[in-house]
């Protein structure tokens, strides 16, 4: 088996995703080569060097790489792919959005979201938004699979690959970049925080998301919502946790005045601890809650801040 | 331009799934079903962007049951002039399905295929970056903004920590996510002027298109149930929780 997992790049340095894809791929068995495609991602290759498990990283450094655009990234893939059994990526917006294209050029299947590897042609996966696992079977020659990083522990970075040059430069004159907007934080970043604090429509308005700040500085949380704090304006889309948003699975989840819409469930119910704080004593995330705290979100969050 | 819209059957978004016993897949027997929620968001793009006079025509396509033509029908009362639809009982996957739609895309010549980003019951948000690799058109997945401007297309997309524009080149594929827009209701005169649109039937053969996949669906289970755990009376005593029996502060 030979395996190739493309590298997630977060602002050119090498995502915490990857190391989950490359434990996803050890799971699989075989040699292991990281592509780290993109411009000016030297620093992102030597990270990704120092992945466990990792035999070669292959590194495609030019410009017309940059921004991860769908239609270079996956010539690339078609380009490399040949000689791999399965092509690995996470099952980010980047991953999601490049790896189905190299898989309908070779003509085969792909896998989303693998969370859990029976054998190297066996795989489970979510559908129906997580209620239900389906256990599937590829009997394509190349196995296309886009991983969900919470099904698998990160792997140590104690490795030393090697580091290849790629010399492919493909053509795109169908896509440009125009601009980025990322939301500037210094904290954790969702997906790959041990502790998320969220905040659902109970805030009430989003500058009471600010009552979350404090905790998450103490906790070196990220801050999540649900859906509905999103709908409602409060903040940003892309702090949605939930089906439609982030799927997060942290050592600690705190659900404040959330509810626990299915929605939001699917999104966060694979968490180790999950903590409940919310004024009605029947809200639903009460039903998976480890700990459940009934109160006023406006008491108990600055009692909670300075506490801990 | 046209504007193709593709549109899927699936189980109602509101519906509690239930596995069957045999843990062969999902019971879709005696269950509400209805057009993809992102389904919807595409028909709604490609019937405002007629409205705003940037599309001439908007045909809408589905693979599947001929149950499928109620889904067809309630695009067509939403505003879409004309349908497809490709008749299959197969379990059709998305490659089979992007390779049918790329069928329809090289006889219709649409400027542009609008496809939700994934459909909710097998969740794997592959089709429409099928379809465009197939095709040679360049692709706008999950997005939230779409302005035609010639023959451009900008296309504003959410991406993990953000949004990102990109422009691409017309004929292409864009993929929609929640907050593009939201989709209107079908109103009652349309539903029934819906059912004098034109729509045409078609089998994947007619396409020579083979709809078998090489995945096959070993065993579909429940997961794990969580259970609710206890409620506490303070934050001294959550605190105390989480530190000494959780272990995680």
């Amino acid at each position: 088996m030979s395996i190739l997992v493309l590298a997630d790049l977060h602002e050119g340095q090498l995502a915490g995703a990857t190391a989950h894809v490359v434990a996803a791929a050890q799971a699989i068995g075989g040699d292991i080569d990281v592509l780290v495609a993109g411009d000016g991602v030297q620093a992102a290759a030597e990270a990704a060097a120092k992945l466990d498990g990792v035999s070669k990283v292959r590194v495609a450094d030019n410009t017309v790489y940059a921004h991860q655009l769908a239609e270079p990234i996956g010539a690339l893939l078609v380009e490399l792919a040949d000689g791999y059994t399965h092509v690995l990526a996470s099952a980010s917006t980047t991953g999601k959005n490049v790896l189905p294209r190299l898989a309908a050029l070779k003509d085969v299947s792909q896998l989303s979201d693998v969370l859990g590897v029976e054998s190297a042609d066996t795989f489970l996966r979510p559908i129906y938004a997580g209620n239900a696992i389906a256990t599937v079977k590829s009997d394509d020659t190349l196995k296309v699979i886009t991983i969900r990083t919470t099904g698998f522990d990160a792997v140590g970075s104690s490795g030393s690959a090697t580091i290849e040059a790629v010399d492919v430069v493909v053509e795109n004159s169908q896509s440009s970049f125009v601009k980025e907007e990322l939301a500037k934080s210094d904290r954790p970043e969702l997906g790959g925080a041990k502790v998320v604090i969220s905040g659902g429509r109970g805030m009430g308005n989003g500058d009471n998301f600010k009552l979350l700040d404090g905790i998450a500085d103490k906790l070196g949380a990220a801050i999540g919502a649900s859906r509905a704090a999103v709908d409602a304006g409060f903040v940003p889309n892309d702090m949605q946790v939930g089906q439609t948003g982030k799927i997060v699975a942290p050592d600690l989840y705190i659900a404040v005045g959330i509810s626990g819409a299915i929605q939001h469930l699917a999104g966060m119910k694979d968490s180790k601890v999950i903590v409940a704080i919310n004024k009605d004593d029947e809200a639903p995330i009460f039903q998976v809650a480890d700990y459940g705290l009934v109160g006023d979100l406006f008491e108990i969050l600055p009692e909670l801040e300075s506490k801990l | 331009m046209k504007v193709l819209v593709a549109v899927k059957r699936v189980i109602d978004y509101n519906v509690k799934i239930r596995v069957k016993a045999d843990h062969s897949d999902v019971d879709l027997t005696n269950v509400k079903m209805a057009m993809n929620p992102f389904c919807e968001i595409a028909v709604e793009e490609a019937v405002r962007l007629k409205e705003k006079g940037v599309a001439t025509e908007v045909i809408a396509v589905s693979v599947g049951p001929k149950a499928a033509q109620e889904q067809l029908r309630t695009a067509l009362a939403l505003g879409a002039d004309r349908a497809i639809h490709i008749e299959t009982d197969e379990r059709a996957e998305s490659l089979a399905v992007a390779k049918l739609l790329a069928k329809v895309v090289e006889e219709e010549q649409p400027g542009l295929v609008v496809l939700g980003k994934q459909a909710i019951d097998t969740d794997n948000n592959q089709t429409g970056q099928m379809l465009a690799a197939l095709t040679g058109l360049p692709q706008g997945t999950f997005a939230s903004e779409v302005a035609v401007d010639g023959d451009k297309v900008n296309v504003t997309r959410e991406i993990d920590g953000g949004l990102q524009t990109i422009a691409l080149t017309l004929p292409a594929i864009v993929t929609t996510d929640l907050r593009l827009n939201e989709p209107r209701y079908a109103k009652l005169p349309d539903i029934m002027k819906a059912k004098k649109k034109p729509l045409d039937v078609k089998t994947p053969a007619d396409y020579g298109v083979e709809v078998a996949s090489k995945v096959s669906l070993l065993k579909v289970e429940s997961p794990a149930e969580r259970k609710g755990g206890v409620k506490v009376a303070s934050v001294d005593e959550l605190i105390d929780k989480l530190k000494n029996e959780a272990k995680v502060l």
